[in-house]
C-alpha cells in the first residue's frame, strides 16, 4: 500500500515562504492499493494537484472517502478535474447530516451553486456517484476494505481504517478527544465518564494495531485549553492515542495554519520530549505534503 | 357582549385550546444557545427535561442512518457520538418549530411565516440591544419577535375558511391583513395571538405587546416599540412573508424614541445579511422536520 501526503494544513491554505517544507494546501491523502486502486481521503486543496497526476493514467476511478463537510476538507472537490472529463468514475463517500437531513451529495450540491462555481453539478461528464456511509460499516474497493468510525468534531466527522494485503492505515480527519461536560462533582459525572470511556475503548479498537495512523494534532497542550470543543486534537493526545491503539507509525497532520514550518518542528521536537517512552515502539513523524511511503 | 360577539369569543378560545403547548424548555433553548461559549451540560439538561425534544432526537438518532453499535438511550449518550455542536442545532430546529403545524387548509405558507418571526425576532433584539434605554431583556424582544404573529397559526389551523378569504382580501385590497381579518373574522391575530400566549403562560408583558403590536404605540414600552419596529423593517426589506405586505408609518413618538426614520434606523443596523443567512438555514432545516 502506498500512502501520498497531498495536503497537510489545517482550516485554510497557508501558502507562503514560511510553509514551503510543510505545504500550505488543506487536507488530501492518497492511497494505492497493491493493486493500484486508488483511494483519495478528503478533498481539501491539496486534491487539485493530485488531479493533476492522473491525468496521464485516464480513465480514472476515483473513491474519495470524506471525512466531514467542513471546508478544509472539500474546497478542492469542484477542481477534481478528472470529474469533467467524460469515462472516469468519481464515487464520493461521506456521511449524512442530522442537521440537514441529507447526505454527502449536499456537498456538492452546495458548491456548485452557479453563484459559487461555473459549472453545474448536471454538468460533470464524469460518472460520479454519492455513497453514504454508516460508521462501523465497511465498504469494499477493489482489494481494500475501508471503515467509518465516528470521532469527535463539531460536525460528524468519520475516521477511515483502510486495510489491503494485511496492511492498514487509520486517518481521523478532524478529532477531539471526548471530555466531560460535568464537573467530578456533578451529578452526571460518572455516567458521562462512562459513556466517554466506551466510546474511546471502541475509537482505539477501531485503530488497532494499525501500521499507520494519521492523526489531527492542530493544537499543542498550550494552546488547546482555549480551543476546547474547537474538535482538533494536540500532538499529545495524538501520541497517547497511537501507543493506546498500538500503532506502528505516526503522521500528525491538520498543521494549524499560522504555524511556520520552524515553528511546528519547534512545538513537535517539545511534544516529542514530553513522550520519551515512545522511542523505539512508535515512530512519530510530521506529515508534510509531497511525502510518500510505502508499507 | 352581543350573541355574536358571544359566539366568536367561544370559537376563537376553542381555537387556541386546540393549540399544542409551548414547552418551556424551547424558551432556554433559545436563550442558552444564544452563548456560543454555553454550557453543555445545561443544554443537555434542558432537553433531558423535556420528553418530546428528546423522543425527537433519539428517534432520528436511532434512525436507519447510523449504525450505533448500541441505541442511543439518553441525551448525554448522543452528545458523546454526535458532539454538543450537532445536538444544539438539533435542538434549535425543533425549538422553533415545535408547535407548527406542517401544513394547513388556508394555504398560509409556514415557511415564509416562520422566515419572517425568525428575522422579526433577530431585528427587535438587536434594536434593543442598540437603543434599548432601559432594563428591557433583548431576549424578550426576541421571543416577542417569534411570537408576535402565532394568532394566524391558530387561524390557519382553526378558522381556515375564514383566514384564507382574510389572507385574499389583504392581497386585493392592498389593506392590511388585520384589517381584512376584523372584517372577515371580526378579530385580528393579534387577539388571539395574545390568547395563546397567555394559555402557554408567558409572562404578562408579553401577552401586553402581542395584543397591542397593531394597537396604538406607547414609545416608553421598549418591548412594544421594538417589535413594532422590527415587524415593519422586516416587511420593508422583504424578508420573509407573513401574509401581510403593508409597512405600518412610523408614529411620530417612534421617530423621536429612535432618532431617526426607519432608513436611519435599518442603516444603523448594519449587515443584516449574516441575519437573514441565518433565519434561512433554519427555515429551510425546519421542513424537513415538520414532515
Amino acid at each position: 500500500m502506498k500512502i501520498k501526503f497531498w495536503g497537510v494544513r489545517g482550516s485554510i491554505p497557508s501558502p507562503g515562504p514560511k510553509t514551503v517544507r510543510y505545504g500550505g494546501n488543506t487536507t488530501c491523502i492518497e492511497i494505492r492499493t497493491g493493486n493500484n486502486e486508488l483511494i483519495i481521503l478528503d478533498g481539501g486543496t491539496g486534491i487539485f494537484p493530485l488531479s493533476q497526476t492522473l491525468l496521464k493514467e485516464l480513465p480514472v476511478t476515483a473513491n474519495i472517502f470524506n471525512t466531514h463537510s467542513h471546508w478544509d476538507h472539500i474546497q478542492g472537490l469542484p477542481f477534481f478535474i478528472p470529474i469533467f472529463i467524460p469515462g472516469n468514475k468519481v464515487r464520493l463517500h461521506g456521511s449524512f447530516d442530522p442537521i440537514s437531513g441529507e447526505g454527502v451529495e449536499r456537498v456538492i450540491a452546495i458548491q456548485l451553486q452557479y453563484s459559487y462555481f461555473p459549472v453545474r453539478e448536471v454538468e460533470m461528464k464524469s460518472r460520479f456517484e454519492y455513497v453514504n456511509v454508516m460508521p462501523n460499516e465497511a465498504v469494499t474497493v477493489g482489494s481494500a476494505t475501508v471503515t467509518p468510525v465516528l470521532l469527535n468534531h463539531p460536525v460528524i466527522n468519520l475516521g477511515y481504517r483502510i486495510e489491503c494485503n494485511g496492511k492498514s492505515v487509520f486517518f481521523t480527519g478532524d478529532h477531539e478527544p471526548h471530555t466531560n461536560i460535568y464537573n467530578p462533582d456533578e451529578d452526571g459525572y460518572a455516567e458521562y465518564q462512562s459513556l466517554i470511556d466506551v466510546q474511546r475503548q471502541s475509537i482505539e479498537n477501531a485503530i488497532k494495531g494499525v501500521d499507520v495512523l494519521i492523526a489531527d494534532s492542530a493544537y499543542t497542550i498550550e494552546e488547546y485549553p482555549a480551543k476546547k470543543g474547537w474538535g482538533h486534537g494536540t500532538f499529545d493526545s495524538c501520541i497517547q492515542l497511537a501507543q493506546a491503539a498500538g500503532a506502528k507509525i505516526l503522521y500528525c497532520t491538520h498543521h494549524e495554519p499560522t504555524r511556520s514550518d520552524d515553528a511546528l518542528e519547534k512545538v513537535f521536537a517539545e511534544a516529542l520530549a514530553r513522550h520519551p517512552g515512545a522511542e523505539g515502539k512508535l515512530d512519530i513523524r510530521l506529515a508534510r505534503e509531497g511525502e510518500e511511503i510505502v508499507i | 357582549m352581543t350573541a355574536t360577539s358571544t359566539e366568536l369569543a367561544r370559537k376563537l378560545s376553542a381555537a387556541v385550546e386546540k393549540m399544542p403547548a409551548f414547552p418551556k424548555s424551547v424558551q432556554r433553548v433559545l436563550e442558552i444557545t444564544r452563548d456560543i461559549n454555553c454550557q453543555p451540560k445545561e443544554l443537555v439538561m434542558v432537553i433531558e427535561k423535556d420528553p418530546v425534544m428528546t423522543m425527537k432526537l433519539l428517534r432520528i438518532l436511532n434512525s436507519a442512518y447510523y449504525s450505533f453499535p448500541t441505541p442511543i438511550t439518553s441525551v448525554n449518550q448522543s452528545v458523546v457520538y454526535l458532539g454538543i455542536n450537532t445536538i444544539k442545532n438539533m435542538a434549535l430546529s425543533f425549538a422553533a418549530v415545535g408547535v407548527l403545524p406542517p401544513t394547513n387548509a388556508a394555504g398560509f405558507d409556514i415557511q415564509r411565516y416562520l422566515m419572517h418571526s425568525l428575522t422579526t425576532a433577530s431585528l427587535a433584539r438587536m434594536l434593543c440591544q442598540k437603543f434599548g434605554a432601559d432594563d428591557t431583556d433583548p431576549t424578550d424582544c426576541y421571543i416577542a419577535g417569534l411570537l408576535h404573529d402565532f394568532g394566524k397559526v391558530v387561524f390557519a389551523q382553526f378558522m381556515p375558511v375564514e383566514f384564507k378569504e382574510a389572507l385574499a382580501m389583504s392581497e386585493e385590497q392592498a389593506t392590511s391583513l388585520h384589517a381584512a381579518e376584523q372584517k372577515v373574522i371580526g378579530a385580528d391575530h393579534s387577539l388571539v395571538g395574545a390568547m395563546l400566549v397567555e394559555k402557554w403562560q408567558f409572562p404578562k408583558l408579553l401577552t401586553e405587546t402581542i395584543r397591542h403590536h397593531h394597537g396604538a404605540i406607547l414609545p416608553g414600552n421598549t418591548l412594544q416599540s421594538c417589535l413594532f419596529m422590527a415587524d415593519q423593517i422586516s416587511k420593508k426589506l422583504s424578508m420573509g412573508n407573513s401574509g401581510n405586505l403593508v409597512v405600518e408609518e412610523l408614529p411620530p413618538a417612534l421617530v423621536n424614541r429612535f432618532g431617526g426614520d426607519m432608513d436611519d434606523i435599518i442603516a444603523q443596523l448594519g449587515d443584516l445579511t449574516g441575519m437573514v443567512n441565518e433565519a434561512q438555514s433554519f427555515t429551510k432545516g425546519s421542513k424537513e422536520l415538520m414532515a
